[in-house]
């Protein structure tokens, strides 16, 4: 009963979407913007109420392993422990696709209730564009992946969850990545409404502004678990691969965080009305894109989606449509949407433009590695892979050339600024970025590249430390905080790349039990192997004692045998010291009793992800200090 | 007029990767096995050893009466971890596969071959790429089938697959 209830919510929230992108027309012509509201908001809060029931009921029925269920019997098992029996609810297609359309629909929620700033007319729009971005998803997901269909009869169990998705890290990386990719949705909306009302506006842009850093901190966050996953369980020893599917998250963040950089400078000076319309289209494009991409099967991948060309066309069918749309759009309104005057380079809005500058170069070099193997195969039939070396090569000097202007840019003044004053003003920052540089090669870091990464990231970090705790930091806003907040993440991360990547050693060594080998100073020995039950698999665990200095640590990795589904994974066991991590991961066993142990260490790796974190802190920082100053001026505008 | 096509721009592009995405979902699984290359002799070359255990690769390797296969992979690839498999299958049923490593370092593939598996009977280092260039691929990995005379006869791009195994075991008996 359960799952037809929730499968007749989602049918009824279609029709609301439907009503709410046709009706909303038909009633704003016929009484006007007031009475339209007073159909639309309901309706857009009662499709958020029943999506989330809809979603809550999918949840149930995997917690009660309702095996009736299709969806369930397939990816569920009654052995899976709890977390997972929950978290399989969107480990599979169409429980994912059903998360997507339930986020989309709180979001048009919260856009209908929020979105009062630009007047009546402009919430309108925005309600009708954000119930016509649903439809498409609900038309998608009904038709072609309807998570709630009925097996008669029921099997008595069911086929088990994919192992490697059985980690509390992957478990809540969808979400969060889900949440991100969603929340540009109201951007895309936003964007619409302001197309069709003629509204690119500063005001525009300081109302759509929290609505991009709330859904960029959510990306952040999603991209960075879903990294820090690939680190730990894969066991490949790297936390960014390149792939397709790390590239289509990644897109979708580089356009919404030129977006917001953007969007500053049309909030302050009026500037750069068209460009940074089209980055809201944008972002969320190369969401959708990305999704299509993971979900039609058009790239192969290590994320090993089910491919099925049929739903790929329909999400092709879907994309055309939204995107092709809102380009249309754009190509016939944005010439009439007015510029002012041009501004000078070295000033904070002319920082902001190479900013976007940069980060556009970056998005084309990541788009252009994604999508030349697809063109290439459609084109010509024929399969390649675009692999690291050719990211290293392009990224890297944009990367280092972004660092360094990252530092000066929120020092620099709107209009005109001083290159003088603010050299000055920056000396510490150069001589922190030198010193550390300059420590670093002590203890023994070689590689100019990297040395210069290590500079860069002091330079970066002094400079967003000394806005937080410079003189002026009491007048500081809660914007500004939240934009040195997450500059010093950036600068974070980017020493613990050039740190981690400059004094990174790895080996592999076939050891009996007893036998020790030694890996960056470290002694190391294989203490021995033995069986081990699991609640859905049984494990060889091995025990691995590493002696460093006089602290003796045991690491255990494991290869895990799953009997449903029939898989084998390996847990990395990862040793994590305040200098680096090291980890270690159980390789075949060999008939001479050896078995291959890889160790792998990695100096300062966590400051990767602990700077990606403060860089999604100071976004959420900047989201709700962006609420309050609204409140505020909501308040000023009363009185 | 600029301005005016630049606001086009974008929609232009959108309606090339349509395009594109649509024929590649109308030939979503297909391979073909087709290149410039086969029937010609291969380019002379000499290439580095990644080490002194293991010679490295010359085009007289190649001209041994037998026929050999030459696979091109990189240790930073991820298909050719996928295919790591397949090759191993191709060696043990007693097939001769020589490598080029693709712009890869010593180390990085003698790590990737203890932990993907080593069915290479020399290897070649190429820290420039040169080598895909000379044999007119496109992208790493493909897998060449070279004669005893030392012609190509045969590409595979991308990953050798299961199913591609018995085909290559075939065409190589074929040439013998």
């Amino acid at each position: 009963m359960l799952a037809e209830l929730a499968h007749f919510s989602l049918w009824i929230a279609a029709a609301l979407a439907l009503a709410q992108a046709l009706g909303g027309e038909v009633e704003l012509r016929r009484a006007g913007e007031r009475k339209a509201l007073g159909l639309l908001v309901p309706a857009a809060w009662a499709q958020a109420l029943l999506c989330t029931l809809s979603f809550g009921i999918l949840i149930w029925l995997f917690a009660v392993s309702d095996f009736s269920v299709e969806l369930v019997a397939s990816n569920s098992h009654t052995d899976k422990p709890f977390l997972y029996k929950l978290t399989g609810a969107w480990a599979n297609h169409e429980g994912s696709m059903l998360l997507w359309v339930a986020v989309l629909a709180i979001f048009g929620g919260a856009a209908a209730w929020r979105g009062t700033a630009l007047g009546p007319r402009f919430r309108v729009r925005l309600i009708q564009a954000m119930g016509g971005i649903s439809l498409g998803f609900y038309t998608y997901l009904l038709v072609s992946s309807n998570p709630f269909l009925r097996l008669d009869p029921a099997p008595l169990e069911g086929n088990g969850l994919n192992p490697l998705l059985q980690d509390p890290g992957l478990a809540f990386h969808p979400p969060l990545l889900y949440v991100g990719y969603v929340g540009l949705s109201a951007t895309f909306a936003f964007a619409i409404a302001a197309l069709i009302e003629r509204q690119v506006t500063p005001a525009w842009a300081r109302a759509v502004r929290p609505w991009v850093l709330t859904a960029w901190s959510f990306l952040t966050a999603g991209i960075l678990l879903g990294s820090f996953w690939a680190y730990y369980e894969l066991g490949w020893g790297g936390w960014w691969f390149w792939d397709p599917v790390e590239n289509a998250s990644l897109m979708p963040w580089l356009a919404a965080t030129a977006l917001f950089h953007s969007v500053g400078v049309l909030a302050t000076r009026g500037s750069l009305k068209n460009w940074t319309i089209l980055l809201a289209v944008i972002a969320f494009s190369l969401s959708m894109m990305g999704t299509f991409i993971v979900r039609s099967g058009l790239l192969t991948s290590v994320h090993a989606f089910a491919v099925d060309p049929e739903r790929g066309l329909f999400l092709l069918v879907l994309l055309g449509i939204y995107i092709g749309g809102a380009l249309t759009l754009y190509a016939v309104r944005a010439s009439t949407v007015a510029e002012s005057a041009p501004f000078r380079p070295v000033s904070r809005e002319g920082a902001l433009v190479m900013n976007n500058l940069i980060l556009s170069a970056i998005l084309g070099v990541v788009f252009m590695g994604t999508m030349y193997p697809v063109a290439l195969e459609a084109l010509a039939g024929e399969r390649v892979s675009v692999g690291p070396p050719y990211y290293n090569t392009a990224l890297l000097p944009l990367l280092l050339v972004l660092l360094l202007l990252m530092a000066a840019g929120p020092f620099l003044k709107w209009r005109q600024a001083s290159l003088k004053a603010v050299g000055t003003r920056l000396i510490p920052a150069l001589v922190v970025g030198a010193v550390l540089a300059a420590v670093a090669a002590a203890f023994g870091m070689r590689g100019v590249l990297a040395l210069v990464g290590v500079a860069l990231a002091g330079w970066l970090g002094a400079a967003s430390v000394m806005i937080v705790a410079g003189p002026k930091a009491r007048r500081l806003s809660a914007s500004s905080a939240g934009t040195a907040i997450s500059h010093l993440g950036v600068a974070i991360m980017a020493l613990g790349i050039a740190i981690s990547s400059a004094g990174s050693e790895e080996r592999t060594f076939p050891l009996r039990p007893g036998e020790t080998a030694s890996i960056a100073g470290f002694g190391v020995r294989l203490d021995g192997v033995r069986p081990i039950a699991g609640p859905n698999y049984t494990s060889l665990g091995g025990q691995v004692s590493i002696a460093c200095g006089d602290d003796i640590f045991t690491l255990r990795p494991e290869r895990r045998a799953f009997v449903a589904p029939m898989q084998v994974t390996t847990e990395t066991d990862i040793l994590a010291l305040l200098s680096g991590n090291l980890y270690a991961v159980l390789g075949e066993g060999g008939a001479d009793g050896r078995w291959q142990v890889r160790l792998h260490w990695q100096p300062l790796v966590a400051l990767i992800w602990i700077g990606g974190m403060i860089g999604a802190l100071g976004g959420a920082v900047a989201a709700a200090a962006g609420g309050k100053r609204r409140a505020r001026e909501r308040r000023e505008a009363r009185a | 007029m600029i301005r005016r096509l630049a606001l086009i721009l974008p929609l232009a592009a959108f309606v090339i990767f349509v395009i594109i995405a649509i024929g590649g979902l109308g030939q979503p699984q297909t391979r073909q096995i087709e290149s410039r290359l086969v029937g010609e002799p291969v380019p002379d070359f000499v290439l580095e050893p990644m080490s002194d255990a293991r010679p490295g690769l010359s085009s007289a390797d190649l001209k041994s009466g037998e026929p050999v296969l030459v696979n091109l992979f990189g240790s930073w690839c991820l298909p050719c971890r996928i295919e790591a498999p397949q090759l191993d299958r191709l060696a043990e049923a007693g097939a001769t596969i020589h490598a080029v490593a693709i712009r890869d370092e010593p180390a990085a593939v003698a790590d990737f071959l203890s932990r993907y598996g080593d069915p290479f009977a020399h290897i070649g280092m190429d820290p420039r790429g040169r080598m895909q260039i000379e044999f007119g691929a496109t992208g790493v990995p493909e897998t060449y089938l070279i004669d005893g005379d030392g012609i190509i006869r045969g590409q595979w791009i991308g990953e050798v697959r299961e199913n591609d195994v018995a085909e290559i075991l075939a065409a190589m008996e074929a040439l013998r």
